[in-house]
């Protein structure tokens, strides 16, 4: 875990005693690594002088950062307009059991991490979500079942 | 100096005086949860609205709104009392606030403004979330269901301690004051257990352990006491 630090010592260089520049920070940090593990906070925070306390706040506030690794798979539930018309709700709340997961979140197995999207952009087929590049419509909680259950 | 009429009432400021604070020496009683003297102004709560008649009528935080030349501020009205009622009753509804089940009963700022303003029941629906109670503190709990986020806890650690130990945590009504990166507050490194916050706490969601519910009493001023002894640079 001692690289995870180096890593990010190296990528916040340009941002060191620059509190202001914590987004951009955070950023670059989770490009490169994929998600903000706490190791990466802590650094970002000691590097920059941020309390702990703000860290979290701007990682828990943007739905962008995430503290857990993406998983295999990412599956978005559209919640849109449409899709909240015609059920997305459902479609949502039936993976959020089969998963054992709430949106944000990866599966303990790290295969599935389940997000909310607002509009993927075909509402015709709404409910939609995508896992993926794959777009899966005209969803009802049963068949969005089947088909996550489906995946590799 | 700058003049302004409250409630109809011409009074005299300082510039860089607030509406709340002027209101205050003219004997003007305004309602206030997030404001806290020593404090910065949040404007968090808007329980402290006042109607700039001369602004087309707009609804201001007085907390945090400076005094100008000229302004013709209400201070109470029918429709103001209605309007703070309503976001009494939306703090209400938001989390648990169940004054026979809680230690600041009798001694808590929540309560208090819903005896003020005659709240005698809450028109929305509770939304009851089970959230999380923090003891693992030695000296302290923080119960989340209590909480209004009005965020003077957090800068009385920030502005008055220095510690910066408690902060924000999520957004929208999922918000939650955490220690740290949202660990046991009783495992900080950075919580030098002081208390301020726990003084400055409005309702029973920030108190200390050990004191039964008669015992439970704040002392939120001292959070502008400490500041005021504090040597100006």
């Amino acid at each position: 875990m001692n690289t995870v630090v180096e890593t990010v010592k190296e990528l916040v260089r340009p941002f060191a005693g620059k509190p202001t520049e914590l987004i951009q920070a955070l950023h670059g940090v989770q490009s490169a690594l994929g998600y903000l593990p706490r190791q990466a906070q802590e650094a970002v925070a000691a590097a920059l002088g941020v309390p702990l306390s703000q860290v979290r706040g701007v990682v828990t506030f943007y739905h962008f950062f995430r503290t857990q690794p993406a998983g295999k798979h990412t599956i978005r539930v559209c919640l849109g307009t449409a899709c909240h018309v015609r059920g997305g709700e459902r479609v949502l709340q039936a993976l959020q059991d089969e998963l054992r997961v709430k949106p944000g979140q990866t599966t303990a197995d790290g295969k599935y991490s389940l997000e909310v999207a607002r509009c993927l952009g075909c509402c015709g087929l709404a409910p939609v979500m995508m896992i993926d590049e794959e777009v899966y419509g005209r969803l009802d909680p049963k068949k969005a079942r089947r088909i996550v259950g489906e995946t590799p | 100096m700058i003049t302004l009429t409250i409630d109809g009432v011409r009074v005299q400021a300082e510039e860089g005086e607030t509406v709340l604070e002027v209101a205050k020496k003219a004997g003007v009683r305004i309602p206030t949860l997030c404001y806290l003297e020593g404090l910065s102004p949040r404007g968090a709560c808007r329980l402290c609205l006042v109607e700039v008649r001369n602004w087309g009528g707009r609804l201001v935080p007085s907390c945090a709104t400076p005094v100008q030349e000229g302004m013709d501020v209400v201070a109470n009205s029918p429709r103001l009392k209605e309007l703070r009622r309503t976001i009494l009753e939306m703090l209400f509804a938001e989390r648990n606030h169940i004054c026979a089940f809680c230690v600041s009963n009798g001694h808590c700022e929540l309560q208090d403004l819903a005896m003020e303003l005659g709240m005698d029941h809450v028109r929305l629906p509770y939304r009851w979330p089970l959230l999380p109670l923090d003891l693992s503190h030695a000296k302290y709990g923080l119960d989340h269901n209590r909480c209004v986020l009005c965020g003077r806890c957090v800068e009385a650690c920030s502005e008055v301690e220095g510690a910066m130990t408690l902060g924000f945590s999520g957004r929208g009504v999922f918000t939650l004051v955490e220690a740290d990166l949202g660990d046991p507050w009783g495992k900080s490194p950075t919580c030098t257990g002081c208390g301020k916050c726990v003084q400055g706490c409005p309702t029973g969601a920030l108190f200390e352990k050990g004191k039964a519910t008669s015992e439970q009493v704040k002392r939120p001023q001292i959070l502008a006491e400490v500041t005021e002894r504090r040597p100006r640079a």
